[in-house]
Formats: structure tokens, C-alpha cells, sequence
């Protein structure tokens, strides 16, 4: 099982995603600088979090632009299993990898702590190992988390099961008032119409630890690993 | 400009005026100089002979504090303190003081303070793992607190977040001696191999001296020199002379700096933080004994047209000093290439122990560098002692607010209030090692790859250290020790960021005088030597200073993380027990000041002796798996302690009041050396603290969802959560309005 996790300037998760890939997958990612046009052979790649260009311009907007990301489109249209975390799901969107946009949190600040998300979608290769309708705690830590999309594009990802997480309470229950950054219909994490490319703003990477953020998160990782072997 | 523009400026006594020169000092630079100085020396002697650079008010004292033990590998003096903590690895930490920028302008200045400090670490060799904060604001009914407050911890976030380095703790008060002048101190541990330590002794004559970072422009110039004078009315005016930070190019010269030094290319290096290159380059050559000539229309620059003045005196960001080994300046600048960064070669060592600038082969100044750097003046301020005051008798309360009600209004207020609004704005958790996060007694982060934990805290009490400056200083060094012990850990070193008001008024002198005592004596007896730290003085807006605020950053290193400890309670069924006697010490208590209305008597005397010998067994009984739950006793004394336990493990307790004695000084006396801990075995407890000659009593019982006292007066968990949570968010909230 190989994976890869995708560096731009600025990045600062790129060791918690290699932590989170190593122990789900026995073998310790390939780093790949963003001046690369090529992309190792690899089942999984992840776009971590971090600040890629200082947030310059728009969040993930000069990333999407790297040599790297070329071949990252290549290999999200041939199947490859794609996650983009927090800054790496704004760069997925910027990319046109998935629809939508992160806007600035409704509060205006950023966040960072534990916050509980429902699994919408068990079915996606990202969340076979999870039940349909499970509450897992994942940590958030963003400026930039509030998901838009136009009423169209909201339709049609409900309908299509690609709304993966929801932010909600402890017991599932997803409202206004477990709207933690202002996303539309409380959407955390989404999936592209081929549904090997998931986006989302919670770190499951830091949710593989009992010491340090629970272990929710491992599932996540599992399941990538269950989906491509 | 040429040679002879730099040399028509006419050195008049207002120039040398403007420039914070004192006649006498003035005098002395002539004697040094043989001559007149020229323009760009004159600023070069400025900044160098500043307050914030040279610690002429206060190195006879800084000087006599413990700066040693075992495990100290660098003490006072480089960019920031070194300690041993086994396996070949070192913790590398300091506390620095950015107030009056951030008073001025507090996102930029906070976040340019997050930034320095970040750079006086990994200059040094470490990755920065925990970054920490200590925040003084005015009284919240001051109509620029909310703007402060609110600036400050953007600031904070932004340029920590950014790095991705968590922010892991700190502390937050509010007080009207602060209404002009805020305090933003912030703190960085990195961690490095023992081995690879970085130096800024510039050695071998004909290295070349290389530039890197970011371009200089004409931000910051007389920066140091600013925050070494008073706040008047017109201090916003000095808005130009705050810095402006870039986060992004800081984690990208962090990279590029620590891809060179897994390298063999670097003899010295030494970031630009106050002063910029006149300080770097001076302190560089001044610790290697040797001379440098600097090329000034090779630095790396912003705009056009900036004269060599600005470039020595600019405090631009991000940016760093090196002296690099012979015929590595191709294979270092590949790597400065890779990470976008400027990399420029400057300059070259001599032997002539001179600063010599050069200006398109023109020199441009010409300065012996040892009477500058390590001659500077030293002054031995007079000073006068601080009266001692009175004692608080109990029976002088009016005692007219139930216990109940006095908690209550005690957790809500401003002192004791949740800092939730704070740090969950700070990334804490980025890097996946933090095990103890913000809002308890220290942060704790694991040492990557290990089961170790290093355990950092920030602590002073300056209301004490008003009082009285001795126990005062003594009590921010034990509070520090006593965080750390608290989660379990060895407490090993200190930085200190000793802020205070005009050095030149002989009370605040003997504020200064009695903290630095005080301090001292605590490091002693606790073996808990000083590594690092920073001066702040002049903290005083149109003569009104600032209560004296020597804050401390503790670290210490938990050795299995199996067994560390937390604040919250864990189970229903266990005892609470205190460690350490209860005296009833109600001088300058927040039960005083906030029930009572009295900011009055003496502070809480710390007995060293007592604290080490209680610290020592908590320690223990936390390394040996018996206590997992700790919190020490601080602000508030036992009663908001036990809530504060109570809130974070959502269990009640009931706690019992003693046989005799007076009930509010037994709840709410902020007496010293204590802490509660929680445990299903009190007995195994107690006979250890006995055999350790701790005083020790069982002082109530978990359980529930409410606290009670004595079986009596109860209030709900969810109704103290509620005012605990509830007074940032909405004081914050009606800035918005």
C-alpha cells in the first residue's frame, strides 16, 4: 500500500497526514515537493493543511496553480483515491477537483477545537468502516472553513450522496446551532461526482491518537485502505 | 548619498537628543569614536546603548540571578536558553516582550512578537514545538481593552497558526495599570539534537557574512529605541516604527534554515530581531572577537533608494545572519533558492574588531565593535525599598456574601473567568503531539517519536509583586514550578520577562531590585536556573506605570507520559485531598479585590522549602500512577479550585469546611505551596505525604453534578459552567455592537 502526501510552501500538517498514513497503511508516505510534475505510483494521495502561500490571494488558490497539481488532476480522472484536509480541500476546490468554495468563518475567527461530525454516506471509500448516521469527534482548525455552493450544486450533492460529513451535536443532531463556521447545511466534507476525491475541513488526521485527539479518525484512513486493496 | 552626504549631516545636540543619547552618554561616544560620529554611526550607537538592547538599567541585577544547573547546556546570553532533556535531545526556549508595538498596533505588534521569539529559537537548531503567551490588558471597562484584547490574540493566531506550531497555554489579566500599556509576552519551545546547537559567535577570518530571508525595507527603523521610552498621548504617531510580519515567509526561512543546519555550512548565525543588523552583525562579531566589513548596497532591499542608515537600523522581518564556512555559499544558497528566499552575501570577517560599512566602496561608517556591543553603559539605579504592608485579618471582612454566591461571582469575573475565547482561536493541536492542551496547569507536548512530554507554562501574579516585590518575585518562580509539577513534570529551567515602568523613579527600581531577589532566591532553593529571558522597561503611559510583571516561563519534562496528570476529575467515587498547609493568607486575594472591594495587604509568603518538598511528592505520586488528577491552588484559593476541577471532569464534589478557623480564609485564602488532587486510594495518599513531611487533609469528596459545601449550599455545574463560560464571549461580543 503507497501513498503520497503533496507539500506546498507553507503546509504545516504535512507530518500529522504522514503520521495518519503510516499507521493506517505499514509504509510511510512519499513526500512530493509542488515543483514536481510527476506523481510516484501511489493508491492514495493527500493534500494536507497548513497555509500554502500564507492564504495569499484566496486560501489554496496559488497552490492549485503548482506544476504538482497537474498531475494530481491526471490521477484523480484515472480513479486514484484523493483526500484534500482543510487547506488541501480549499486547494481540490480551487483546483476544480470538487465544486464549491471555503468562505471565511461566520464567526469571523478562527477555530480550533474537537467538534462532532455525522457520517451522511458509509458507501464512499473513505467511510466503509464507519455505520450510517455515526457520530465520530474529529478536531477543526480553521480560519476558512465556511462551505458554499449554490442552491443547484447543494441539490444535486445531496442527491447524489456526496455530502460525506455534516457538522453536528454529540448525538448526531444537525441544526443552526451545531453549524460550527457557517456552511451551508452544516457540510464538513464533500465527495466528486466519481467519488474517489474527498474534501473536508475536520483533521481526521489528528484523531488517531488516544493521547492526543482520540481516535475517531483512524476509521477514516482504514477505510481508504480497505477501499484500494 | 556619498561619503561626504553621510558625513554633512551636522551632529547636533538635538539630533543626538532625538536619538535617546544622554549628554553623558554622548560624551562617551565621542571618547570612542575619537571623533565626531557620523549620521549612520550615531544610530548605530542609538540602538546599540537602547534600554531594550543594552539592559543598562537592569544587568547588575539580571546578573545576579542562578543561571546553572546539570542540565543546563546554554544559559543567558545567546538567542535563548538551552537544557538537557536526555536521549540526546534538547528543549531550547525563551519569553520575549513585544508591548508597546503591540499597544500601537496590536495584531502587527503581537504578531511580529510571535515571530521573533520563533527566530531566537530556531536560530538556535530547534524546530519550535509549543509556542505560549502572557497578556496583561486594561480593566475591561477601558474603551481599548476589547480592541486590544481582540487585535492581540489575532495577531497571536495569525502568525502561530500560520507557522504551525501550536499554541499551548499562557495567561490573560486584566487590571487598570494596564489601561496604556499592555503587556504582550510571548514564549517558544523548540526541540534539537544536544549535538547540533547553533551559536552566533562569528569566527574565521575571510568567512563570508551571508544575508537571507526577507528583503529590508524601511519598517521598524528605531523600533528598539521606541519601546525604550514612555507612552504619551502622542504614542500612536509612532505607528510607522511597528514592524509588519509575514508569517509564510517565516515558515518558509524556518525550513530553509533547519535544511542547512542538518548540513555542515554554518560557523555562526544570529536572526535580526530589535535593532536588525546593527544588533545581529555587532553581537555576531562581538562574541567571536573578530571585525566585519558589511557591504551595504548588497542587502537584499525593498525599495529604492534607502540610505545605509536604514538599512542598519530597519527592523524588516524574517530575516537572518550568517557566517558560513568557505566555499558553501553555492550549495547553501541552492537551498535558499528552493524555498524562494533572498540569500545574499554581505559582508566578510576581519581581524580588526571594527565594523566597517561600505556603501558602493565608499565606507559609510567605521566603528570599534567591543566598546559598542559589550562596553555599553551600566547604570546602577537608586532605588528604594517597597514598604511592607499589613496582613489581612479575617475578621476585618464584612463577610456578608454567602460562599456560594462569593464562588459564583468569583469564577465569572474577569481574573478567574474561562480564557476558552482565547486559545481556541490558537491552533493547539497542529503537529499531533499535544497531550495536554490550554486550560489547564501547563500545556504539555510529547517530544515526536517518544513517550516523553515537555510541560511549559507562563505564570506572575502581579498584584503580589506590587505588594511586595520579594515574596512576589518568589511566588511567580514557585507558581511556574508548581504548574509543571502539577502535570507531572520534573520542573527544570526558566526564562524571565521582566516588564516593569521607569527604571529612573527609584520605586520602580526597587521593584525591579525586589523581583530580581525574589526570583532568585526561589530559583535556588527549587534548583530551577534562569536560562533565558528579556527586559521590558518604561512600561508607563503619562507617568502611570504598569504593575510590575516579571513574568515567568517554566518548562519541565515529564519521562513517561503513561503517567502525567490533568486538572479535570475522572470518577465520582474518589477523595480530594490538599496538599500543603492552609494558612489563610487573604492579602491581595481575588476574594478581596472582587468581593470585598479591597486591593489591599501583604501577599501570600511563599516558603520555599515547604513548596520543593510538597512539589517533590506530588511528582512522585503522579510518576508512580497513584494521582492522575491535579490542579494546583492559585487565584481564587481552594474552593475555585476544586470548581475549576470540577467544570473540566463535569463531576460535582462536595468540600468540607473546617472545625475552626475562619470559613472564607479556609475557601478563598490564596496561600502558597498547595494543590488538590483527586484519588481512590487517600490513605496510601496521606501516609506518603506524611513520611515526605507534607502537610495533608482530606478536604472533600467527588461526585454529583453539583458543588456543596459542607452538605449545605450547592450550585449546579451547569449554572458555574455557565458563568465561567459565559463572561468572555459576551464581553467580547459588545465590541461588535
Amino acid at each position: 500500500m503507497k501513498s503520497a502526501v503533496i507539500l506546498f510552501p507553507g503546509i504545516n500538517r504535512e507530518n500529522d497526514a504522514i503520521a495518519a498514513l503510516e499507521q493506517a497503511t505499514g509504509t510511510k508516505p512519499t513526500v512530493v515537493w509542488h515543483g514536481e510534475t510527476d506523481l510516484p505510483k501511489v493508491d492514495i494521495i493527500m493534500v494536507p493543511g497548513g497555509f500554502s502561500y500564507g492564504d495569499y490571494l484566496r486560501c489554496g488558490a496559488m497552490a492549485a496553480k503548482s506544476p504538482i497539481m497537474r498531475a494530481v488532476a491526471d490521477r484523480a480522472a484515472q480513479g486514484a483515491t484523493i483526500l484534500g484536509v482543510c487547506n488541501g480541500f480549499q486547494i481540490l476546490t480551487e483546483a476544480g477537483l470538487l465544486p464549491g468554495a471555503l468562505m471565511r468563518n461566520a464567526s469571523l475567527k478562527f477555530i480550533c477545537k474537537n467538534t462532532h461530525l455525522r457520517i451522511e454516506n458509509t458507501s464512499t471509500r473513505f467511510t466503509n468502516q464507519y455505520g450510517k448516521g455515526d457520530v465520530v469527534d474529529y478536531p477543526v482548525a480553521h480560519h476558512d472553513g465556511n462551505y458554499f455552493a449554490d442552491e443547484d450544486t447543494l441539490n444535486r450533492l445531496e442527491g447524489e450522496g456526496r455530502v460525506v460529513l455534516r457538522y453536528c451535536d454529540v448525538n448526531g443532531n444537525v441544526d443552526p446551532a451545531t453549524n460550527l463556521n457557517g456552511s451551508q447545511r452544516n457540510i464538513a466534507g464533500i465527495i466528486n461526482e466519481a467519488g474517489n476525491v474527498l474534501g473536508m475541513m475536520p483533521h481526521p488526521e489528528n484523531a488517531i491518537d488516544p493521547l492526543h485527539g482520540g481516535i475517531d479518525g483512524r476509521g477514516l484512513f482504514k477505510s481508504m485502505v480497505e477501499a484500494v486493496s | 548619498m556619498s561619503t561626504n552626504e553621510f558625513n554633512s549631516t551636522p551632529i547636533t545636540p538635538e539630533l543626538v537628543k532625538e536619538h535617546g543619547l544622554n549628554e553623558e552618554e554622548y560624551k562617551l561616544v565621542l571618547e570612542i569614536m575619537g571623533r565626531e560620529p557620523n549620521i549612520n554611526e550615531l544610530g548605530i550607537f542609538s540602538v546599540m546603548w537602547s534600554e531594550h538592547c543594552s539592559y543598562k538599567s537592569s544587568k547588575k541585577w539580571l546578573k545576579t540571578l542562578p543561571t546553572k544547573a546539570d542540565w543546563v547546556i546554554q544559559g543567558p546570553g545567546e538567542n535563548a536558553g538551552v537544557i538537557d532533556i536526555g536521549d540526546g535531545q534538547a528543549a531550547i526556549f525563551k519569553m520575549e516582550s513585544h508591548n508597546h508595538p503591540s499597544f500601537i498596533e496590536p495584531y502587527q505588534g503581537a504578531a511580529t512578537g510571535v515571530g521573533g521569539i520563533m527566530r531566537d529559537v530556531f536560530t538556535m537548531g530547534a524546530r519550535p514545538i509549543a509556542n505560549l503567551n502572557a497578556l496583561r490588558f486594561g480593566e475591561p471597562e477601558h474603551p481599548k481593552t476589547r480592541h486590544l484584547l481582540s487585535g492581540v490574540v489575532e495577531g497571536i493566531g495569525g502568525y502561530g497558526n500560520c507557522m504551525g506550531v501550536p499554541t499551548i497555554g499562557g495567561e490573560t489579566n486584566f487590571h487598570a495599570s494596564y489601561n496604556g500599556n499592555i503587556l504582550v509576552n510571548a514564549m517558544t519551545v523548540g526541540l534539537a539534537d544536544a549535538d547540533n546547537i547553533f551559536y552566533s559567535a562569528a569566527a574565521g577570518i575571510g568567512n563570508p557574512v551571508v544575508y537571507v530571508g526577507s528583503k529590508t525595507g524601511r519598517d521598524g527603523i528605531h523600533g528598539a529605541t521606541m519601546a525604550s521610552a514612555e507612552f504619551d498621548d502622542d504614542s500612536d504617531e509612532k505607528r510607522p516604527t511597528v514592524q509588519v510580519g509575514d508569517p509564510f515567509t517565516e515558515k518558509l526561512l524556518l525550513e530553509a534554515c533547519l535544511e542547512l543546519m542538518a548540513t555542515d555550512m554554518i560557523v555562526a548565525i544570529q536572526d535580526m530581531g530589535a535593532a536588525g543588523l546593527t544588533s545581529s552583525s555587532f553581537e555576531m562579531a562581538s562574541k567571536g572577537g573578530v571585525g566585519v566589513e558589511l557591504w551595504l548596497d548588497k542587502v537584499p532591499m525593498r525599495e529604492e533608494g534607502m540610505t545605509p542608515y536604514e538599512l542598519m537600523l530597519s527592523e524588516s522581518q524574517e530575516r537572518m545572519l550568517m557566517v558560513l564556512k568557505p566555499g558553501c555559499e553555492d550549495a547553501a544558497k541552492a537551498i535558499f533558492d528552493k524555498w524562494e528566499l533572498d540569500f545574499a552575501v554581505i559582508g566578510t570577517l576581519t581581524d580588526t574588531k571594527r565594523m566597517v560599512l561600505k556603501w558602493h566602496g565608499e565606507t559609510a561608517g567605521d566603528l570599534p565593535i567591543d566598546p559598542l556591543a559589550e562596553a555599553s553603559p551600566e547604570y546602577d539605579r537608586p532605588w528604594e525599598v517597597t514598604p511592607k504592608q499589613d496582613r489581612i485579618d479575617p475578621a476585618s471582612l464584612s463577610g456578608k456574601t454567602s460562599h456560594v454566591d462569593a464562588l459564583k461571582t468569583l469564577i465569572a469575573s474577569p481574573d478567574l473567568a474561562s480564557r476558552r475565547w482565547i486559545w481556541e482561536q490558537y491552533d493547539h493541536l497542529v503537529m499531533g503531539n499535544t497531550i495536554v492542551r490550554p486550560g489547564g496547569d501547563s500545556g504539555v507536548v510529547r517530544v515526536q517519536g517518544t513517550n516523553k512530554g515537555i510541560a511549559a507554562t507562563t505564570d506572575c501574579t502581579p498584584r503580589y509583586v506590587m505588594a511586595d516585590p520579594v515574596e512576589g518575585g518568589k511566588q511567580a518562580v514557585a507558581e511556574a514550578y508548581r504548574n509543571l509539577v502539577a502535570t507531572g513534570a520534573k520542573p527544570l529551567a526558566i526564562t524571565d520577562n521582566m516588564n516593569f515602568g521607569n527604571p529612573e523613579r527609584p520605586r520602580i527600581m526597587g521593584q525591579f531590585v525586589g523581583a530580581c531577589q525574589g526570583i532568585g532566591e526561589a530559583c535556588i532553593a527549587l534548583d530551577f536556573p534562569v536560562v533565558s529571558g528579556n527586559v521590558s522597561l518604561y512600561n508607563e503611559t503619562n507617568g502611570v506605570g504598569i504593575m510590575p510583571t516579571p513574568a515567568i516561563g517554566g518548562v519541565g519534562l515529564i519521562s513517561d507520559l503513561d503517567h502525567h496528570a490533568t486538572i479535570g476529575i475522572k470518577r465520582g467515587d474518589s477523595a480530594l485531598i490538599m496538599i500543603g498547609a492552609a494558612t489563610g493568607e487573604l492579602g491581595q486575594s481575588l476574594y478581596l479585590k472582587t468581593i470585598e472591594g479591597r486591593e489591599e495587604g501583604a501577599p501570600p509568603p511563599v516558603d520555599l522549602n515547604a513548596e520543593k518538598r510538597a512539589g517533590t511528592l506530588v511528582r512522585e505520586l503522579i510518576e508512580l500512577g497513584l494521582v492522575r488528577t491535579c490542579h494546583d491552588i492559585a487565584d481564587g484559593g481552594l474552593l475555585v479550585t476544586v470548581a475549576e476541577m470540577c467544570l473540566a471532569g463535569n463531576i460535582g464534589a462536595e468540600l468540607y469546611l473546617p472545625d475552626a478557623g475562619s470559613e472564607i480564609a479556609w475557601l478563598f485564602g490564596e496561600d502558597q505551596g498547595r494543590y488538590v488532587i483527586a484519588t481512590r486510594d487517600p490513605d496510601k495518599v496521606l501516609n506518603a505525604a506524611s513520611s515526605s513531611n507534607v502537610a495533608a487533609v482530606i478536604v472533600g469528596q467527588a461526585g454529583g453534578d453539583a458543588i456543596s459545601i459542607d452538605g449545605g449550599a450547592k450550585v449546579s455545574l451547569s449554572e458555574l459552567r455557565e458563568l465561567n463560560e459565559g463572561w468572555m464571549p459576551s464581553f467580547m461580543a459588545e465590541a461588535i455592537q
